[in-house]
C-alpha cells in the first residue's frame, strides 16, 4: 500500500485535506464515523482502476473548521464547498459511509444534476422511533470498536497512534473527529434528510454490513422508497458499520461494478 | 468566611442493591425505582432540613440542578429557591448554583426567573452560572455537546444584559435572536446578583472567572485531597493574571458529618456516606464525556473532568476517554494516587481516610476545615451537611452542631478580607413582612 497524494484546500477560510491516489475516472469517497486518520487498503483497491479522491470533512482527520458551523444549511454548503475544491461536483460518482453518507445524499438532493451516481454505505440522516440508530457517541472506549467494526481490531488499527506521530496531537484529532460527527448529528443522527431523498434522482447504490450494529436494516428501504433515482440494495457479510474496513475488496467490487454499469 | 449549606436533594431510597442491578444513577436510571407518594415527604423533608439551616444560622443555603438523576431531585431549583425566598431565615442569602444556562433557549427564562427571585428575596440571590454536566446537558436534555460552551457563553452575555441594560434591546447571537428583550421583573441587586461559576480544572474557565470578577467554585464530592491540585492551579492562574488573592473568589464543597465525638460520627453517618458514594455515584460511563464536551485547550493540559473520573471509578467500565491525552493517562478504575488518594473509596474508612467526608467532633472537625480552607484557600465554602440517605432528624443535627458548635471556631478565618461576592439585599426594614398574616400588603 503506497501513499496518497496529499494536498489542502480552503473551505470557509480553514484548510481541509484531500487525498487523492489512481488514474482514470474520478471517484470520490467522503469517510464514516472518526473519518480517515490513516489511508485504507478499501481506497487502494479502488485507486487501482480510478482516481480516488478523499476530502476531509471538517474536524475529521486532515480537516479543520466544524465549529464554524452551526446548523445543517451551514453543514451543507460547506461540504458543497469542500467537494467543488476538489472537483467532485462535476457529474462524478461519489462514495460515502455513515455520516459521510448522509451528507452526500443531502448534497444530491439539493443539487441533483451534480452527482452522477452515488454509493451510500450504512447512511445516517434518518432515525426510526421503532428501531432506533445506535448511539455512538455514548459508549465505553472498547465499546466503540465493536459498534463499529465486525472486526474490532480493524477500528483499532485505524485510530492506533503510528510510530512517530505527536502523542498529544493524535488523539486530539481522534476525538474532534467525535464531536465533528456529533457537531452534524447530534443527538440522533437525523437531520430530516428523508423529506430530501425524493430530490436525489442519480443512481444509488445501497449497501450494509450484515452485523451493522449501528443503522438498523430497516434504513435501508427507507432510503431505497424514498429516492428517486433507481437504487440497489446489497448486504455485505462479516461486515459491521464500516464495512468497507471490514471487507474491503467485497465493498470496493460492488462499487466498481455498480459504477460500471 | 461564609459558611453556605448545600443541598443534592437525593432519592434517599434507592435499594440496596441497586449498584449490583443498575447501571447507573443518571440519564437513564430506572424510573420504576421512583415513588412519587415517597418524593412528597423526600421534597418537603429536604426544604425543611434547608429551611433549618437558615434559623440556625448558615449565610446561605445552595440549591442546584440536575435532571434525570437520582442523587439530585432539582430539575428546577428555582422552584426550591422560591420557595424559600419566601419561608426562610430572611438573613439568609440563597444561592442557586445554578441554572445550566446553555439549555434555555431563550436565555431570557434564567433571567426572568432569577430576577423573580432576587425580587421575592429582597436581593439575597447568588446566581450560579454552570456549564453543567454532561450528563445533564447532553445526555438528560439533548443539548450538542459541540455547541455547549458556545451556547453557554452566548446564553451569559445574554443575561447579563438582560438585567443591566435599561432598554429594550434586540439580541442577535449566534444561537439566540430576539426581536425584543425586555425582562421584566429586574433584579433588585446592581448592576446584578453576584454570580459564581462551578468549574472544573479548566483553566479557560479561571481567566474567564477571574477576567469577569465571578467567583470560581470547585465542587468535587471527593474532598478536599482532590481538590487541592485544581485548586493550586486556580491560584497560580490568579497570580499570572495579577489578581490579588482575596479567598473570596473561590468556593469549594465538602462533605462533613459532626458528632459528639469521633466514634459517635461513624456510627452516624458510616450509612448515608456509603449510601452515597455506591449508589449514587454509579455513573454509566457511556454519559461522562460527550465528544466536544472537554475543550481541545482541556484536552492538552491532560485535566480530567470529576465527572469521567467519578464514572470510570463507578462501574465495570471506563469513559470513552481514550482518545484524550490527560484523561487516558489519568484516573482508571483501580487508580491510587502516589500519596495515596483514589477516587473509588465506597466504603465508610476509606471515604473518611481520602478526605471526602471529614467527620469527628465540633473541634476535630473545625481543626480539619481550618487547615484545607488555608491550605486550598477559599472564603466560600458549601457544606454538605446531607448526604445520602441520610434522616431528617440526623441532618438537622449535624446542621444544628456545625452552626452551634463549629462554624464560630471559625469566625476569624479571613476576616482580613472582604468578600465582594456576597448578596446585598434591601435592608430588613424595607423589606416586606412576609410571615405576618395582618400586615398590609407589601403593594400598598
Amino acid at each position: 500500500m503506497t501513499e496518497p497524494i496529499e494536498n489542502y484546500i480552503d473551505v470557509s477560510g480553514y484548510k481541509c485535506r484531500v487525498w487523492s491516489k489512481g488514474k482514470g475516472d474520478r471517484i470520490g469517497f467522503l469517510p464514516g464515523f472518526g473519518g480517515l486518520p490513516k489511508w485504507i487498503p478499501f481506497l487502494d483497491i479502488l485507486a487501482e482502476d480510478y482516481e480516488v479522491v478523499v476530502p476531509s470533512i471538517p474536524g475529521f482527520p486532515g480537516g479543520l473548521g466544524h465549529n464554524n458551523y452551526d446548523n445543517h444549511l451551514e453543514w451543507l454548503l460547506a461540504i458543497h464547498d469542500l467537494l467543488q475544491e476538489s472537483k467532485l461536483l462535476d457529474k462524478t460518482t461519489i462514495i460515502g459511509s455513515g455520516p459521510g453518507a448522509s451528507l452526500c445524499a443531502d448534497i444530491a438532493a439539493l443539487w441533483p444534476s451534480l452527482i452522477k451516481k452515488l454509493c451510500l454505505i450504512s447512511p445516517w440522516g434518518i432515525y426510526s422511533d421503532n428501531e432506533p440508530m445506535a448511539d455512538p457517541w455514548a459508549q465505553r472506549a472498547h465499546e466503540v470498536s465493536e459498534l463499529m467494526c465486525d472486526n474490532p481490531e480493524l477500528w483499532n488499527n485505524l485510530k492506533s497512534e503510528p510510530a512517530g506521530k505527536n502523542s498529544v496531537e493524535w488523539p486530539i484529532e481522534q476525538s474532534r473527529a467525535l464531536e465533528a460527527s456529533a457537531r452534524i448529528f447530534w443527538p440522533l443522527g437525523n437531520t430530516g434528510l428523508e423529506k430530501r431523498l425524493r430530490r436525489v434522482c442519480c443512481p444509488v447504490l445501497l449497501l450494509r454490513g450484515v452485523n451493522d450494529k449501528v443503522i438498523p436494516k430497516s434504513y435501508m428501504k427507507t432510503f431505497s422508497k424514498n429516492i428517486s433515482g433507481q437504487t440497489t440494495t446489497k448486504e455485505i457479510n462479516q461486515a459491521g458499520h464500516l464495512a468497507e474496513l471490514d471487507q474491503p475488496d467485497i465493498v470496493a467490487k460492488e462499487i466498481m461494478s455498480f459504477v460500471s454499469l | 468566611m461564609k459558611h453556605c449549606w448545600f443541598h443534592l436533594m437525593p432519592y434517599t431510597e434507592l435499594p440496596d442493591d441497586f449498584r449490583d442491578k443498575h447501571e447507573s444513577v443518571w440519564v437513564d436510571i430506572d424510573s420504576k425505582l421512583f415513588d412519587p407518594e415517597r418524593a412528597h415527604h423526600m421534597y418537603n423533608d429536604h426544604l425543611d432540613e434547608m429551611e433549618f439551616a437558615a434559623d440556625v444560622g448558615f449565610d446561605a443555603v445552595c440549591v442546584n440542578e440536575h435532571h434525570s438523576n437520582g442523587y439530585g431531585l432539582m430539575p428546577s431549583p428555582n422552584l426550591m429557591l422560591a420557595s424559600l425566598a419566601r419561608r426562610a431565615n430572611p438573613n439568609t442569602a440563597l444561592c442557586v448554583l445554578g441554572n445550566s444556562i446553555a439549555l434555555y433557549n431563550p436565555p431570557t427564562r434564567v433571567a426572568e426567573e432569577m430576577a423573580m427571585l432576587d425580587c421575592i428575596s429582597g436581593g439575597r440571590l447568588i446566581a450560579g452560572f454552570p456549564v453543567g454536566s454532561p450528563m445533564d446537558t447532553c445526555y438528560a436534555y439533548g443539548q450538542n455537546p459541540s455547541q455547549l460552551r458556545e451556547r453557554y457563553a452566548e446564553a451569559h452575555d445574554f443575561i447579563k444584559k438582560a438585567w443591566t441594560d435599561p432598554e429594550t434591546f434586540s439580541f442577535n447571537g449566534r444561537f439566540n435572536q430576539q426581536r425584543y428583550v425586555n425582562i421584566w421583573p429586574r433584579p433588585v441587586q446592581k448592576p446584578h446578583p453576584p454570580i459564581w461559576v462551578p468549574g472544573g480544572g479548566s483553566v479557560e474557565t479561571w481567566r474567564w472567572c477571574a477576567e469577569m470578577e465571578y467567583v470560581y467554585c470547585y465542587l468535587s464530592y471527593y474532598g478536599f485531597q482532590a481538590a487541592k491540585a485544581t485548586m493550586k492551579g486556580f491560584w497560580d492562574e490568579m497570580d499570572r493574571l495579577g489578581k490579588d488573592r482575596n479567598p473570596y473568589r473561590a468556593g469549594c464543597l465538602q462533605f462533613v458529618g459532626v458528632a459528639e465525638s469521633e466514634a459517635q460520627a461513624k456510627e452516624i453517618y458510616a450509612e448515608p456516606a456509603e449510601y452515597f458514594y455506591d449508589r449514587c455515584l454509579r455513573v454509566s460511563a457511556r454519559f461522562a464525556n460527550p465528544p466536544g464536551y472537554v475543550t481541545e485547550a482541556t484536552q492538552r493540559a491532560g485535566v480530567e473532568s470529576q465527572i469521567a473520573a467519578a464514572a470510570n471509578n463507578s462501574e465495570n467500565g471506563v469513559a470513552n476517554t481514550s482518545a484524550l491525552p490527560g484523561i487516558q493517562k489519568a484516573q482508571s478504575i483501580n487508580e491510587i494516587r502516589k500519596d495515596g488518594f483514589t477516587k473509588n473509596a465506597r466504603e465508610f474508612d476509606a471515604i473518611v481516610e481520602n478526605g471526602y467526608v471529614i467527620i469527628g467532633s465540633p473541634d476535630q472537625v473545625a481543626e480539619q476545615l481550618r487547615e484545607i480552607i488555608h491550605e486550598l484557600r477559599f472564603g466560600q465554602l458549601m457544606l454538605l451537611l446531607q448526604f445520602g440517605n441520610m434522616t431528617k432528624e440526623v441532618a438537622n443535627n449535624n446542621t444544628k452542631l456545625y452552626a452551634e458548635k463549629v462554624k464560630p471556631l471559625l469566625s476569624d478565618v479571613w476576616s482580613e478580607w472582604e468578600n465582594h461576592w456576597w448578596p446585598k439585599p434591601m435592608s430588613l426594614a424595607k423589606r416586606a413582612n412576609i410571615n405576618d398574616a395582618n400586615n398590609t400588603l407589601a403593594a400598598e
